[in-house]
């Protein structure tokens, strides 16, 4: 019997959190990102940016005492779904915020919608939340997807390469990151490589890019396939010969792995640690005093949706319960950047500036990458005109 | 696709087929001697990585943090198989499977809590620095082809241990027939916590090989185990020579369909759905070789285990 | 009080028990929760009559319940709305794949069988990915649910709450049928003593491959019924973790009784939940959990139930 006994002990528990959940006049807010498996460490400079936002404001967003829910969505979709419904219900959250991948950005979507309650995304970007499926309950302190491929696709172009190999992972993401890239690289593609999801060995994608004699070589390759892919590249000696051009393939995440077979390797971002702006000087310095690495991109763009919330609620008067001024204040948010300055469109993301970003070795020996060159300026997503918003 | 592309691809598709092989090698002993599936091989390889890494940072050197390690994965092997595996000999596949799934789940996570969910590298070590020009701007690192060396030095020696010794005999006798080894005398029990404790060191060892080229992270040993158990299931379950052999058939079939299936599609479609279809297809192409192979071979390609 | 009375007593308490739980008047989403559970209890159910009965551990089974959400999340994606045709099409492409794959694994044994299931789970999961018209890797965000006869029944959570708990109870009773009729005897002798299965009459690997494709249209329905409830299909939902984690269930539950499966679907997913609402870290607590419980027991959550009787 002792068994059974436990689960419905269990269920019984269950039952009595939802009861708790009563509510205050706190403004609570639901942060899922990515903390397990071989992704987890974007997760954790999401959480990190964010709570640096939240403790320097000591606790307030607009004024108002907030309340963090922290949940690992463990990269599985429906386990999102599950756990975006008990932030929903039970913890009743008023704002859910993170999100580092697109696919459970696209599972947690309908429901946080249904629920009329705010989204606000520290990441991923799919295209359909862009697009046709936009929302007034979605925003986002990132970038659409396809963004900073453009900007390496734009600069190759600028650079007047000619022939260029396209090597990304085999999945949705890979497959929009190549397409952001011929957007606007109007050359020949040498060569297309799908590689598998989670591939660790490059040898033989190496010797093919070898092989076709590219100008440049365009790749996106997030988290340790990217660390291992960066040290074959290097190794196999092509580092040097041919241009290495990505997005989110190297940036902080990866180079305290990568180290020095990085260093020159150029990316597309919205943002680097080593940007002058006084704003991000401030935040690195702070960022890193704190937690004692280095910031990526996604610790900045949740640092920035933690201002984007504050300077929403700001603007509704401190109330967050008012979905229509928050929607107003989410959409003309005025705050000062990392990033530097921004809009918001109509379909919930950025008009911002893009750059080309290169790894750099620092003074302090730590590895970080800085913009060399503004590709775009104030650059607007493609799937905005098709948001009915207005 | 030229000839010299051709064979270059080869080259890696062989490498890569060494490298598993090292996993395998201990896996397929282990599951041949006491029939028993141990999923937490992959940790294994994992905690051999890790401590390569960490010594490697402590003390500077890759071969020294190499030869610590070992020692130190034999142990664990040791503590693993005295406070899990031991009771779990006598039952079925099913407890061990469940059993050892929980120790992936606890290893994982405490690697994570340890050492951080980044990736940490370590340099390719001085000596192995260099590399060999194969083809027009392309290098072949040094240290590629110690792996090589590794995984053919590996395979010799367990063919030499277990061909030539009292031990390797009675793994050979385990393999085929556990009960009657122990009928003859023997302490069984002795000899599983030596083959336990030896496979996990085997582990460890590919784990510490792959360090220079591949990033040391939580749960790279999942992938790893699930390509190592398509290995040692192509290659027939305790057969060491059929690990050999289908490690380098599935390091092949999976290098060249990734290089060549694509460009071979576009012959017969038009290039997006070539683009479409060929790497759904490669990521596929061992696991239709292993579906292949054990229709028309249940028992795989060298079946060790005289009763079917 | 027999064996059999007491697991049909256990059964039919832990089914009254779901049936009366939306009338206790608890939040949304201890309901969707639960109906989540329900789902993934179908095909654990399903599961346990491969493993439990049949003894063939398929690494696999995951591959069905996303062949079934993804032909229905297909058929909504393309306007047909339909509750049942979905239906219908998820349970038959479910059991058409393990019809085909099927006939080629149930030549194999033991780990083999392990291993050639877990290859077409893959393979279906690769074809999942590759699908970019449908999302591919990022998943099928469903807009609506199904409608049933033209009305948005099933828009209601309660009322989906009620069909999931029909077709588990459905599922439940199919599968002891089965096990109980001169086939089920037939495959369950068919694991231990092929020769005498070949005695009665019967054809080893024919009862093992229908017993195959039977729980491969179990598990299509329940994919159709996530695919409704969670309004999202994806890749992740075939992955061969989640195939591991019905082998969990069933053997946690008690392989090879069927109530077992329903408890250990419960008690996997309610114990994954629970700890990870108390610590980041819980897959520790979680492995440790397995270990104890695979060595201090035996036959899962129904044997402990079997000696506490005695």
């Amino acid at each position: 019997m002792k068994t059974f006994t436990v689960m419905l002990a269990a269920a019984a528990g269950l039952a009595l959190t939802a009861g708790t959940a009563a509510a205050q006049e706190k403004l609570k807010i639901g942060m899922m990102v990515t903390l397990s498996g071989p992704s987890a460490v974007l997760g954790q400079h999401q959480r990190d940016g964010f709570n640096l936002a939240l403790k320097q404001r000591g606790g307030k967003l607009g004024g108002v005492d907030a309340e963090v829910v922290l949940v690992d969505d463990e990269l599985k979709p429906d386990v999102a779904v599950q756990k975006v419904q008990g932030l929903i219900e039970r913890d009743k959250v008023d704002i859910v915020t993170g999100v580092t991948f697109s696919n459970v950005m696209m599972a947690i979507a309908k429901p946080v919608f249904d629920s009329r309650t705010f989204l606000v995304s520290s990441n991923a970007g799919p295209s359909p939340l862009a697009g046709r499926a936009c929302s007034p309950f979605f925003y986002a302190s990132s970038w659409q997807n396809d963004q900073n491929h453009e900007t390496m696709g734009k600069y190759a172009q600028d650079k007047g390469f000619k022939r260029v190999v396209v090597m990304v992972p085999n999945y949705q993401a890979g497959k929009d990151a190549a397409a952001g890239f011929k957007r606007f690289f109007k050359g020949e593609i040498a060569d297309e490589i799908f590689t598998q999801l989670g591939q660790l060995d490059f040898s033989a994608e190496l010797a093919k890019i070898a092989a076709a004699k590219p100008d440049a070589v365009f790749s996106f390759m997030p988290g340790g396939m990217g660390v291992n892919l960066v040290k074959q590249y290097t190794q196999a000696g092509l580092s040097g010969r041919i241009p290495f051009l990505s997005a989110f393939t190297i940036d902080e995440t990866t180079l305290p792995a990568t180290q020095d077979a990085a260093v020159g390797l150029l990316g597309g971002a919205q943002w680097a640690p080593g940007s002058t702006l006084p704003a991000s000087r401030a935040f690195v310095e702070a960022f890193e005093k704190e937690y004692g690495y280095v910031p990526a991109l996604y610790a900045q763009q949740a640092y920035d949706s933690a201002l984007l919330i504050d300077a929403a609620v700001k603007a509704a008067g401190g109330k967050f319960k008012d979905k229509e001024a928050m929607q107003k204040g989410f959409r003309n948010a005025q705050f000062e950047s990392v990033r530097g300055p921004f809009k918001m469109n109509t379909n919930g993301f950025p008009v911002q500036d893009f750059y080309v970003v290169k790894v750099v070795k620092r003074a302090d020996g730590k590895f970080q990458t800085e913009p060399v060159e503004k590709v775009f300026t104030a650059h607007e997503d493609v799937y905005a005109k098709d948001c009915p918003l207005k | 696709m030229s000839l010299t592309l051709f064979a270059v691809q080869t080259l890696n598709g062989l490498q890569f087929g060494l490298m598993l092989f090292l996993v395998a090698a201990g896996l397929t002993l282990v599951f041949g001697v006491m029939d028993f599936i141990n999923l937490a091989h992959g940790v294994q390889y994992m905690l051999g990585a890790y401590l390569t890494a960490v010594l490697a940072k402590v003390t500077g050197g890759f071969f020294t943090a190499l030869l610590l390690a070992m020692p130190l994965t034999l142990l664990l092997g040791l503590v693993l198989e005295r406070l899990v595996f031991r009771p779990l000999y006598a039952r079925g596949h099913l407890d061990q499977v469940l059993a050892t799934f929980g120790v992936i789940l606890i290893v994982n996570e405490a690697v994570k809590l340890a050492f951080g969910a980044a990736p940490i590298s370590v340099p390719v070590p001085e000596i192995l620095s260099g590399s060999v020009r194969l083809m027009d701007g392309l290098l072949f690192p040094v240290y590629r082809l110690a792996i090589i060396g590794a995984g053919l030095g590996t395979a010799l020696l367990l063919w030499l241990v277990i061909d030539g010794t009292r031990f390797g005999m009675l793994v050979r006798a385990g393999a085929t027939n556990a009960p009657m080894v122990s009928a003859l005398g023997v302490d069984v029990r002795r000899l599983f916590t030596a083959v336990t404790a030896f496979g996990a060191m085997l582990a460890g060892f590919a784990g510490a090989m792959v360090t220079p080229i591949l990033s040391v992270e939580p749960g790279m040993g999942d992938g790893v185990l699930i390509l190592a158990f398509v290995v040692i299931v192509v290659g027939g379950v305790g057969s060491i020579r059929g690990a050999f052999i289908a490690a380098l058939i599935v390091g092949l079939v999976d290098t060249l369909g990734r290089s060549f299936a694509t460009d071979l599609l576009k012959l017969v479609m038009s290039a997006s759905t070539a683009n479409h279809v060929g790497p759904a297809l490669s990521s596929m192409a061992i696991y239709l070789l292993m579906a292949g192979v054990l229709a028309f071979r249940p028992a795989g390609l060298f079946p060790s285990r005289s009763a079917g | 009080m027999t064996r059999t009375r007491r697991d049909l007593l256990v059964l039919g308490l832990m089914l009254g028990l779901l049936a009366a739980l939306p009338f206790l008047g608890l939040p949304n989403w201890v309901l969707t929760y639960t109906a989540r559970i329900m789902a993934f209890a179908i095909c654990a159910v399903a599961l346990d009559l491969v493993l439990g009965y049949g003894g063939m551990v398929s690494l696999g089974h995951a591959a069905f319940l996303g062949i079934g959400s993804y032909a229905a999340g297909i058929l909504l994606a393309e306007n047909v709305n339909d509750f049942f045709i979905g239906l219908v099409a998820g349970a038959g492409a479910a059991g058409l794949y393990a019809l085909v794959t099927g006939a080629v694994a149930v030549r194999t044994k033991g780990v083999a069988f392990i291993m050639i299931t877990l290859a077409f789970g893959q393979m279906a999961f690769f074809v999942a990915n590759a699908l970019s018209e449908y999302g591919g890797s990022d998943g099928l965000t469903l807009w609506s649910r199904a409608e049933i006869g033209g009305t948005r029944a099933l828009a209601r959570d309660t009322n989906l709450y009620f069909v999931i708990l029909f077709f588990l109870a459905l599922s439940i009773l199919i599968v002891r049928l089965v096990t109980a009729s001169p086939f089920g005897i037939a495959l369950r002798a068919a694991r231990s003593n092929p020769e005498r299965v070949t005695a009665l009459g019967y054809d080893v690997e024919r009862v093992r491959l229908w017993a195959y494709v039977l729980a491969a249209v179990l598990c299509g329905v329940a994919g159709v019924l996530i695919a409704n409830l969670s309004s999202f299909v994806s890749p992740a939902l075939m992955a061969w973790q989640r195939s591991g984690e019905f082998i969990i269930m069933v053997i946690l539950g008690g392989a090879g009784t069927v109530w077992g499966a329903l408890a250990g679907a419960f008690a996997v997913l309610i114990l994954e939940e629970a700890l990870s609402l108390a610590t980041p870290h819980w897959k520790i607590l979680f492995g440790l959990f397995l270990i104890l419980a695979v060595l201090f027991t035996r036959g899962g959550i129904a044997g402990l139930f079997d000696r506490s009787a005695k």
